[in-house]
C-alpha cells in the first residue's frame, strides 16, 4: 500500500512556474546537489504573499508534504526547476483539478513528484496545515481529523514511471533503453 | 486515413502510415534545441544517464544557444554558459551559438530559423516552452524539461501523445491596420482561456494567415503555449518556402492538413473584426480592446524577446514611434545580433530605425538576448524592481515575470506599445497610424 501522510499547503488556479520557481534562480542547476537543495528552499516563493511561505524563511525544508492546486497547475515555462524544487523541499504529491501539460510531463519524467487530479475543487475545502493521508493505490485523500474521504483520478501508466524513479529508471527496467 | 498536419509529421516521425490523437509513439527527433538556463541540467543529466564520456545522438541535430542570462555579473549565470561552451567543444557540435564570441546569435526561438534550423515536416524539441513558436515553418516542434531533453540528446527518440488538433481559421483578407499577429494570438487565447487548448495542437489556416510575413507567423505560434496547448502550427507555402530556401539545404518534406481531416474544434475569425488588444495583468487571456481598456497609466515599455523581439516588430515600433517622442522609459532589446545590425541598415521614412529610436527618446537598445522578459538577475536590462506598470511585447504577463512580485506587465503587440509609450497610458495604436 503507498501512501502520503502529510499537511497540505493550498494554492489557486493557474499557479505558473514563475510562481513555483522565479527566473532568477534558474542560474541554479539541478543536478548539482547544493544547487537542487537551494532550488527547494525557493519553492513556491513567487506566490502573493497572502498564501504564507511553503518554505519556512531561513529554511530549506518544507513542512507540507501535499500541494493542493486548482485548475491548470503549472502553467508556463518548460523549467523542469519547477516540479524538482517542490519535490526537493520535501513535496510528495501535487493535487490539483487540472495540470499545464509540460508540468504534467516533467513530474513523471523527473519521478518526483506525484501529479494528481481530484475530482472535487480541494482549494476551497481543505487549509493550509491540515494533516491528511493521501492513499495512491486507493485514490484517496483522507482528511486526519475528521476522516472525510475524497476521490482522486486515476494516474495510470505514468504512476509506474514515478514509482520507478523517472524516465530513464522506468525505460531500463522496462527494456527500452540498455 | 485522413490526417491533420500534425498527425502526418508524428506518424512520419514514428515510421507509421497513420497516427490518431491520444496514441502513444515514440518518435525521432531531427532538431534537439538547448539554453543556458536547462542546457547545464540537461548536460548533468546526460552526463549521469550515458557515461561522462558519450557522444550526443547526432551532433549535427543538436542546437546550442544560450540567450537567457548573458549579459551579467551573476557568476552562475556565467558558469552556466562556460557549461554550455564547453560541452559544445567537448561533442564538437557545428550549431553552438556562444555568448562573447562570434558565433553569438542571441534569443533562441529567433536564431533557430534564422540560422536554418527549422523546416517543414520535421520534429523539434526544445528546452523551452516556446520551442512552439517554430510550428510557422509547418514542423512540428514542443517544449520539454530537461529529463525528456537528455533522453533525446543520448537516443535521439522521444514517446509523446499525439495531440488532438484544434483549428482557428482567420479570413476575410489581410489584417486591418493597426492590428497585428499579437492581436491574433492575444484575440483567440481570451476566447479559449489558458487552459483552453490544453494537450491540444493549434493549428491556424485562413487568408488572413497566409498573408502574414513569416516572423508575424512566428508570433503566433509562438503564444500557443499561453492557452496550454502542446504545438502551434501553419501550413507550409511559398512565404515559408522563400525564407526557408534561403537558409538550409537540407532536404524536407511539406504536409498539409487532409480536407476531410478530424478536429476536436473549428473556431473561425473574420478579419475585418479583429483589433488592437492587450492582456492585462496577471494572465495572457486578460484580453480587453486597447481602445477601451481604461486608463491605465504605464511606466514603461519594452520591445524584445521571442514573441516581440524581430525585426518586423522593431519596424512596426519604429512607424509608429517615427517623429514623435516617449513619455515613460522604452526598453528595446533585439532578439539577436542579426535584428540588432538590422537597425543600422533598415530606413523607413528615410532614416535608420536607430536614428527613429534615438530620436524618440528610447533607451539605447541592449544586446540581444531574453533580457527582462522573465526577469532574471538583478542586474538584467530592463527588470523590474518595484512596482512598475510595464506595456510589453513578450508573452507572459504572470505575477513577477519581469522581476518584482509587485510590478505589474501588459501585453501588447509592438504598434500598441509605442503607442502606449508616447501617451504613458495604454493606447490604442491607430491614433498614430495613417
Amino acid at each position: 500500500m503507498q501512501t502520503i501522510r502529510g499537511k497540505v499547503f493550498i494554492t489557486a488556479d493557474n499557479i505558473d512556474t514563475d510562481q513555483i520557481i522565479p527566473a532568477q534562480y534558474l542560474n541554479l542547476v539541478p543536478t548539482n546537489p547544493a544547487e537542487l537543495e537551494k532550488l527547494g528552499s525557493y519553492a513556491l516563493c513567487g506566490l502573493p504573499d497572502n498564501f504564507g511561505r511553503f518554505v519556512p524563511e531561513g529554511q530549506i525544508k518544507s513542512p507540507y508534504a501535499v500541494i493542493i492546486g486548482g485548475r491548470n497547475f503549472g502553467c508556463g515555462s518548460s523549467r523542469e526547476h519547477a516540479p524538482i524544487s517542490l519535490g526537493a523541499a520535501g513535496g510528495k504529491v501535487v493535487i490539483a483539478e487540472s495540470f499545464a501539460r509540460i508540468f504534467f510531463r516533467n513530474c513523471i519524467a523527473t519521478g518526483y513528484l506525484y501529479p494528481i487530479e481530484a475530482e472535487k475543487r480541494l482549494v476551497e475545502v481543505l487549509k493550509t496545515g491540515d494533516e491528511v493521508e493521501v492513499d495512491l493505490d486507493k485514490g484517496t485523500l483522507t482528511v486526519v481529523a475528521t476522516g472525510k474521504v475524497f476521490k482522486l483520478r486515476e494516474l495510470g501508466a505514468a504512476k509506474e514511471v514515478i514509482d520507478n524513479g523517472g524516465l530513464f529508471e522506468h525505460a531500463r527496467k522496462s527494456g527500452m533503453l540498455k | 486515413m485522413a490526417m491533420t498536419i500534425t498527425e502526418k509529421i508524428l506518424a512520419k516521425g514514428a515510421g507509421k502510415k497513420s497516427v490518431s490523437a491520444g496514441d502513444n509513439v515514440w518518435v525521432q527527433a531531427d532538431i534537439l534545441m538547448t539554453h543556458d538556463v536547462c542546457g547545464p541540467g540537461t548536460i548533468g543529466i546526460f552526463h549521469r544517464e550515458f557515461g561522462r564520456d558519450a557522444k550526443v545522438f547526432d551532433r549535427e541535430r543538436i542546437v546550442l544557444a544560450p540567450d537567457h542570462y548573458i549579459f551579467t555579473k551573476d557568476q552562475m549565470c556565467l558558469r552556466n554558459i562556460e557549461t554550455c561552451r564547453t560541452f559544445a567543444a567537448e561533442q564538437n557540435l557545428p550549431y553552438a551559438y556562444i555568448p562573447f564570441t562570434d558565433s553569438y546569435s542571441g534569443v533562441c526561438h529567433v536564431t533557430l530559423p534564422q540560422k536554418g534550423h527549422c523546416r517543414p515536416g520535421e520534429i523539434m524539441f526544445g528546452t523551452d516552452s516556446h520551442t512552439c513558436t517554430h510550428g510557422a515553418f509547418g514542423q512540428f516542434a514542443t517544449g520539454i524539461g530537461n529529463t525528456d531533453a537528455a533522453f533525446v540528446m543520448g537516443t535521439g527518440k522521444l514517446l509523446i501523445k499525439v495531440p488532438a488538433s484544434m483549428k482557428f481559421l482567420v479570413e476575410g483578407g489581410p489584417l486591418p491596420r493597426g492590428v497585428m499577429a499579437k492581436d491574433v494570438i492575444l484575440q483567440i487565447i481570451g476566447d479559449l482561456g489558458v487552459e483552453g487548448a490544453t494537450y491540444r495542437a493549434m493549428e491556424f489556416a485562413g487568408d488572413t494567415i497566409s498573408a502574414l510575413s513569416i516572423e508575424e507567423r512566428e508570433t503566433i505560434c509562438n503564444m500557443a503555449i499561453e492557452a496550454g496547448a502542446k504545438n502551434g502550427i501553419i501550413a507550409p507555402d511559398y512565404i515559408t518556402l522563400d525564407y526557408i530556401l534561403a537558409r538550409t539545404r537540407k532536404p524536407f518534406t511539406c504536409f498539409a492538413s487532409d480536407a476531410d481531416a478530424t478536429y476536436i474544434s473549428v473556431k473561425k475569425y473574420q478579419a475585418k473584426d479583429l483589433v488592437p488588444v492587450v492582456a492585462l495583468p496577471h494572465s495572457p487571456d486578460n484580453r480587453k480592446n486597447a481602445a477601451d481598456a481604461g486608463d491605465i497609466k504605464i511606466d514603461r515599455a519594452y520591445i524584445g524577446s521571442c514573441t516581440g523581439g524581430k525585426i518586423t516588430d522593431f519596424i512596426a515600433a519604429a512607424e509608429v514611434l517615427n517623429g514623435r517622442k516617449v513619455a515613460v522609459d522604452t526598453f528595446l532589446v533585439p532578439s539577436t545580433t542579426e535584428v540588432a545590425a538590422q537597425f543600422d541598415q533598415i530606413t523607413i521614412f528615410g532614416k535608420t530605425l536607430t536614428q527613429i529610436f534615438k530620436d524618440a527618446g528610447c533607451l539605447p537598445p541592449a544586446p540581444p538576448s531574453c533580457a527582462a522578459c522573465l526577469g532574471g538577475p538583478e542586474d538584467t536590462f530592463g527588470r523590474t524592481h518595484g512596482t512598475e506598470v510595464c506595456i510589453s511585447t513578450t508573452n507572459r504577463n504572470f505575477i513577477g515575470r519581469m522581476g518584482s512580485k509587485k510590478s505589474a506587465v501588459i501585453l501588447a503587440s509592438p504598434y500598441t506599445a509605442a503607442a502606449s509609450a508616447l501617451t504613458g497610458r495604454v493606447t490604442d495604436p491607430r491614433e498614430f497610424l495613417g
